[in-house]
C-alpha cells in the first residue's frame, strides 16, 4: 500500500512537471514571450527593459530551470499589470469559484444521481423517455446559452433571481445550474449504467427471489457496488466544473478564477493566466490521485498495487 | 397512424441504431448544406449594417429589409449571420477533428505497436496534455498565438489529439497481439505495412466514434472561445460571438442570443446522437 502510494505520488509529480514544461514551451511558441506582456504601443526600449527585467534574455535552459524552481517553491510570479504576487490574486478569487463549483456539483449529483436511478429502475416507459430526453438535451446544451436563457426567463421576465454578479445565495442559483447541467447528464448516464450492470448480477436475483424489496436492495447492496464508477466520474467532473467556470463566470459576471483568466488575457497579464492553468492542472492531478485512493475505502476488495 | 403491433422480426431496440438517428443525420446535413451554400441561402449580406434597423424583433420590415429572425445591435440581419456562422462552426469543427484525429491516431498506433521508448514518450505526453483541463489549455494557447480562424483550428487540433492517441493506443495494443498481425510481421511486412494494412482498418471504428463525439465538443469549444472574444474575430459571424452580443442585450433583444444558441444546441445534439448511435452500431457491448 505504501509502495503503491509512493509510486502513484511520483507519477503525479511527474505529470505536474510535464504540465509545467508544456506551459513553458507553449509560451515560447511564437518566440519571445516578452511580446505577450506588452501593449502594442510599447517602444523598443520598453520591450528591452521588460525583457531584461523578466530574464527573458537569458539562455533558454536557464529560464527553464528557474521557471521549474519557482514552481517547486509554489512561486507563481507577479502580475505584470498590478505588480502583486499572482498567488495573492488567485487566492482572492478562488473562494468564488469554489462556491460556484460546489453549487454546480450539488446540482449535478442532486439531480443526476436520482435521475439515473429512475432511468435504471423506473417501470414507466414515458417517464423514462422524458427523463432520457432531458439528459440528452442537458448534454448538448452550451453553458453560455443555458445561462443566458435563464437570465432571460428568471431575471428579466419573471424577476425571481438577480441576473448577475455577487450577493446572497440567490446570486449563486443560476450560475450553479448552468454549470452543473452538463455534469448532471454525465452523472445520470453513469448511475444508470452502473445500476443496470449490478442489477444483472446473480446476487441481485437471489436477493429478489428471497423477497427483498427494490428499495432495500438499492440501499443495502446496489448503492455501494454502483458507487465506484460514480466516484470515478465525480473526480473527473470536479475538474471539468472548475474549467467550465471560465465561461459561466463570464456569463454571470461572477468574480472567480474564470473571469480573472479572461480579464487577464485581455489585459495581457500572462503570469496570471499561467498561474490559473497550473492550478487547474494541479487540482486535476490531485483529484485523480484522490479518486484512486477512495476506491480502496469504498471497496476493500481493491488492493491497490497488490497485483502489479 | 400505424398500429401498435410491431411486425418486424427484430425487437425495437435491436434495430440499426443509425436508423434511429436518421432525423439528426438529416439535421446535420441541413446545417452542412446551409454552411456550404451560405452565399446563396443567406437572404442578405451578413455584415451589411443598417443603423436605422437596429435591434428589430423577428418579423420586422425596415427599409425594404425583412428581418425574419430580427436584427442585431448594428442592424445586421440575424438569419444571414446565422447561416454564415454555420460555415465557421462546421469549418472549425471539421478541420480540427480531422487534424487532431489523424495526428492522434498515428501517434497512438505507433506507441501501441512499436512499444518501448516511443510508447513511453508518446503516452507520457498524452497524460500531461490530458491533465490540463481542455478549455484552459485552449485558452492559454490562444493567449499566446492570438485569436483568429486559423489559430483556433490549430489550437483545437493541438489540444485534442491526445484523446485519439489514447483510444488508438489501447485498440492497437489489443489488435497487435492477434495471430494474423503477428504472422504478417513474421512474414516480413514492415511496421508501416502492418500498421496501415492490418491495424488501422480494425481501429478505425473506435476512432470514428471518438471523432463524432469530439465534433460536437469542437463546435462548443469554437463557440466558447468566440464567446470569450478569443476565437473568430468580428465582424465575421460566429454563433459564439453572437451569443456574447446577445448577453449584453438580453433585457431588450432576446432574439440575438436565443437563435444562435438554438443552432448551437441542435448541431451539438445531432452530433452527440449520431455519435451514440455509431457507438451502438460499431460496438454494441459498450454502453
Amino acid at each position: 500500500m505504501t509502495a503503491f502510494l509512493l509510486r502513484r505520488l511520483g507519477q503525479a509529480l511527474l505529470t505536474i512537471f510535464g504540465v509545467a514544461t508544456l506551459i513553458f514551451f507553449l509560451q515560447r511558441l511564437t518566440g519571445d514571450p516578452t511580446y505577450l506582456l506588452v501593449p502594442d504601443t510599447a517602444t523598443q526600449a520598453d520591450i528591452e527593459a521588460l525583457r531584461h527585467a523578466l530574464g527573458f534574455d537569458r539562455p533558454l535552459w536557464v529560464q527553464y530551470l528557474s521557471f521549474l524552481g519557482e514552481i517547486a517553491r509554489f512561486d507563481l510570479g507577479r502580475s505584470v499589470v498590478q505588480n502583486v504576487p499572482v498567488a495573492d490574486i488567485i487566492a482572492s478569487r478562488l473562494p468564488y469559484t469554489l462556491a460556484l463549483a460546489a453549487g454546480a456539483l450539488l446540482v449535478a449529483c442532486g439531480i443526476g444521481i436520482p435521475v439515473g436511478v429512475a432511468l435504471a429502475l423506473g417501470r414507466d416507459r414515458w417517464t423514462a423517455r422524458i427523463l432520457a430526453g432531458l439528459v440528452l438535451a442537458a448534454q448538448s446544451m452550451p453553458t453560455f446559452w443555458s445561462g443566458i436563457l435563464m437570465i432571460l426567463v428568471f431575471a428579466v421576465t419573471l424577476g425571481w433571481l438577480p441576473p448577475s454578479s455577487t450577493g446572497g445565495i440567490d446570486h449563486l442559483v443560476m450560475p450553479s445550474v448552468a454549470l452543473g447541467l452538463l455534469s448532471m447528464a454525465t452523472f445520470a448516464r453513469v448511475t444508470r449504467t452502473a445500476l443496470l450492470e449490478e442489477l444483472s448480477k446473480d446476487y441481485v436475483r437471489t436477493a429478489r427471489a428471497r423477497g427483498a424489496a427494490t428499495g432495500r436492495l438499492l440501499l443495502r447492496h446496489l448503492a455501494r457496488n454502483a458507487s465506484i464508477p460514480i466516484i470515478t466520474v465525480a473526480g473527473l467532473e470536479i475538474s471539468n466544473l472548475l474549467a467550465g467556470a471560465v465561461i459561466v463566470e463570464t456569463v454571470f459576471a461572477w468574480p472567480g478564477l474564470g473571469q480573472l483568466t479572461v480579464q487577464s488575457i485581455l489585459a495581457r497579464d500572462f503570469p496570471i493566466v499561467q498561474g490559473v492553468v497550473l492550478l487547474g492542472s494541479f487540482v486535476t492531478v490531485a483529484l485523480n490521485l484522490l479518486t484512486d485512493l477512495l476506491y480502496t475505502v469504498v471497496d476493500p476488495r481493491i488492493r491497490l498495487g497488490g497485483a502489479r | 397512424m400505424s398500429a401498435a403491433i410491431d411486425t418486424s422480426p427484430v425487437p425495437a431496440t435491436k434495430r440499426n441504431p443509425l436508423r434511429r438517428a436518421l432525423p439528426f443525420i438529416i439535421l446535420l446535413a441541413l446545417f452542412a448544406l446551409a454552411a456550404v451554400l451560405a452565399p446563396l441561402v443567406a437572404p442578405y449580406d451578413p455584415n451589411a449594417q443598417n443603423l436605422l434597423g437596429r435591434l428589430k424583433p423577428p418579423g420586422t420590415v425596415a427599409r425594404n429589409v425583412h428581418y425574419l429572425l430580427g436584427s442585431d445591435e448594428l442592424g445586421r440581419d440575424l438569419l444571414s449571420r446565422l447561416v454564415w456562422g454555420a460555415r465557421i462552426s462546421l469549418l472549425v469543427a471539421v478541420l480540427s477533428v480531422l487534424i487532431s484525429g489523424v495526428v492522434g491516431t498515428v501517434l497512438g498506433m505507433l506507441a501501441g505497436y512499436l512499444r518501448g521508448p516511443v510508447e513511453m514518450v508518446v503516452m507520457r505526453v498524452v497524460d500531461v496534455f490530458l491533465s490540463v483541463p481542455a478549455i484552459l489549455l485552449a485558452i492559454i494557447t490562444v493567449a499566446v498565438v492570438g485569436p483568429g480562424l486559423l489559430n483556433v483550428i490549430l489550437v483545437l487540433a493541438l489540444t485534442r489529439w491526445p484523446r485519439y492517441a489514447r483510444v488508438a493506443y489501447g485498440q492497437t495494443l489489443s489488435i497487435a497481439g492477434r495471430p494474423y498481425v503477428r504472422l504478417s510481421a513474421f512474414m516480413g511486412a514492415g511496421p508501416l505495412r502492418v500498421l496501415f494494412r492490418h491495424i488501422l482498418p480494425n481501429i478505425l471504428g473506435a476512432v470514428t466514434v471518438v471523432a463524432t463525439l469530439e465534433f460536437g465538443l469542437m463546435v462548443l469549444f469554437e463557440a466558447g472561445l468566440s464567446f470569450l472574444g478569443l476565437g473568430v474575430q468580428p465582424p465575421t459571424a460566429s454563433w459564439g460571438a453572437m451569443l456574447s452580443t446577445g448577453r449584453n442585450y438580453v433585457a431588450t433583444a432576446w432574439w440575438i442570443a436565443t437563435f444562435p444558441g438554438l443552432c448551437l444546441f441542435l448541431l451539438v445534439l445531432a452530433a452527440n446522437l449520431i455519435g451514440d448511435a455509431l457507438r451502438d452500431r460499431l460496438d454494441p457491448h459498450s454502453r
